[in-house]
């Protein structure tokens, strides 16, 4: 409930603080969202499972998005920056997709 | 879980538990949200370059400095042309000038015969099956390759030429064009050639319709048709 809370709370003060995105973290910011949202739901499911830690959310969320912006970094170094995003992307998006899936198991037994 | 009966349905879920975990799993939702938000609003904001990346980027820079070459030549051109005007004193260069102009204006508008490497393009038609469109279709594809100047049978296509579909054949601008269809088109030979030779281009759709065109490149198309003006 508190992390609900917090999730709407960081929308809404995004949108009404209208902050602009360092030129810095521009590559980065969006993959690290993607990644942030498999944790999120990654969470989501252990908490359905009832096996929810709050040490394991907070080390999955930070090095998931940590590892998904320095993969895009050595990604822009190395010249395939926007071929590894889309890998990312593809890895994170089908993790997305299997844990919502087991969340919409737990929840509507379907 | 420090809660010994944690609940495990999703009614749980909405029960509020305050603990320094719970508290920081909540930060990090924030700031989640918050990178969403921002993202979302910088997404908005600039989407040209600001997104693209470097490839991309390089594309556009490229287009940008040919374009500017181009124009740096027109202003060379130019200022020649403004040059040459300024040193003359008799008008000799104005007149020049105007006559050349003249005579590119007049090509283009078809009012003057036209000399120049191209193409010729016979439609063989023996069962007179090729309607006015497809007259028109061929005309559009060697303007968009880039032709100059055009010439149908006896007529030379200007910007307001027209097909028309009559019972013996086709009509252009008046005149009844006879078979074979001949085009004559100046401009670069191998450009109007490929344009025309594409798959599923003219050619190929005048061959489904049971015509047959042949195009020949050559070094010196002569165009003597002229509109009046």
């Amino acid at each position: 409930m508190i992390a609900l809370i917090g999730l709407a709370a960081g929308i809404v003060l995004g949108f009404v603080v209208h902050p602009a995105v360092p030129l810095w973290l521009q590559p980065y910011l969006p993959i690290a969202i993607v990644a942030a949202l498999d944790a999120m739901f990654g969470g989501l499911r252990a908490r359905l499972d009832g096996i929810f830690d709050d040490k394991v959310f907070v080390v999955s969320f930070l090095s998931n998005t940590i590892i998904a912006a320095l993969i895009v970094f050595f990604g822009d170094q190395l010249g395939v920056g926007s071929q590894l995003s889309t890998g990312v992307v593809v890895v994170l998006g089908i993790r997305i997709f299997s844990n919502v899936a087991a969340i919409r198991r737990k929840l509507f037994q379907a | 879980m420090s809660e010994p009966a944690e609940g495990r349905g999703p009614g749980s879920l909405l029960r509020p538990r305050l603990n320094k975990g719970q508290l920081i799993v909540a930060v990090l939702c924030a700031v989640l949200g918050f990178a969403v938000a921002a993202q979302v609003h910088s997404n908005d904001r600039d989407t040209k370059f600001a997104t693209a990346r470097q490839d991309g980027l390089v594309g556009i820079l490229g287009d940008l400095s040919q374009r500017s070459d181009r124009l740096r030549a027109d202003i060379r051109d130019l200022d020649d042309t403004r040059a040459g005007l300024e040193r003359d004193t008799e008008g000799q260069a104005a007149v020049e000038d105007a006559r050349r102009r003249a005579a590119t204006y007049g090509m283009l508008a078809g009012t003057l015969p036209a000399t120049g490497p191209g193409i010729e393009l016979t439609i063989n038609d023996p069962q007179g099956r090729v309607r006015s469109a497809a007259l028109l279709d061929t005309l559009e594809e060697l303007r968009d390759a880039g032709a100059e100047v055009i010439q149908v049978g006896d007529v030379r296509v200007g910007v307001n030429t027209y097909f028309a579909d009559a019972s013996g054949g086709v009509i252009a601008d008046g005149q009844s064009l006879t078979r074979p269809y001949r085009f004559l088109a100046i401009g670069d030979p191998h450009t109007l050639a490929t344009a025309l030779n594409i798959p599923g281009g003219v050619l190929q759709s005048l061959r489904n319709s049971g015509a047959d065109g042949v195009v020949g490149q050559q070094p010196k198309v002569t165009v003597q048709a002229v509109r009046s003006p």
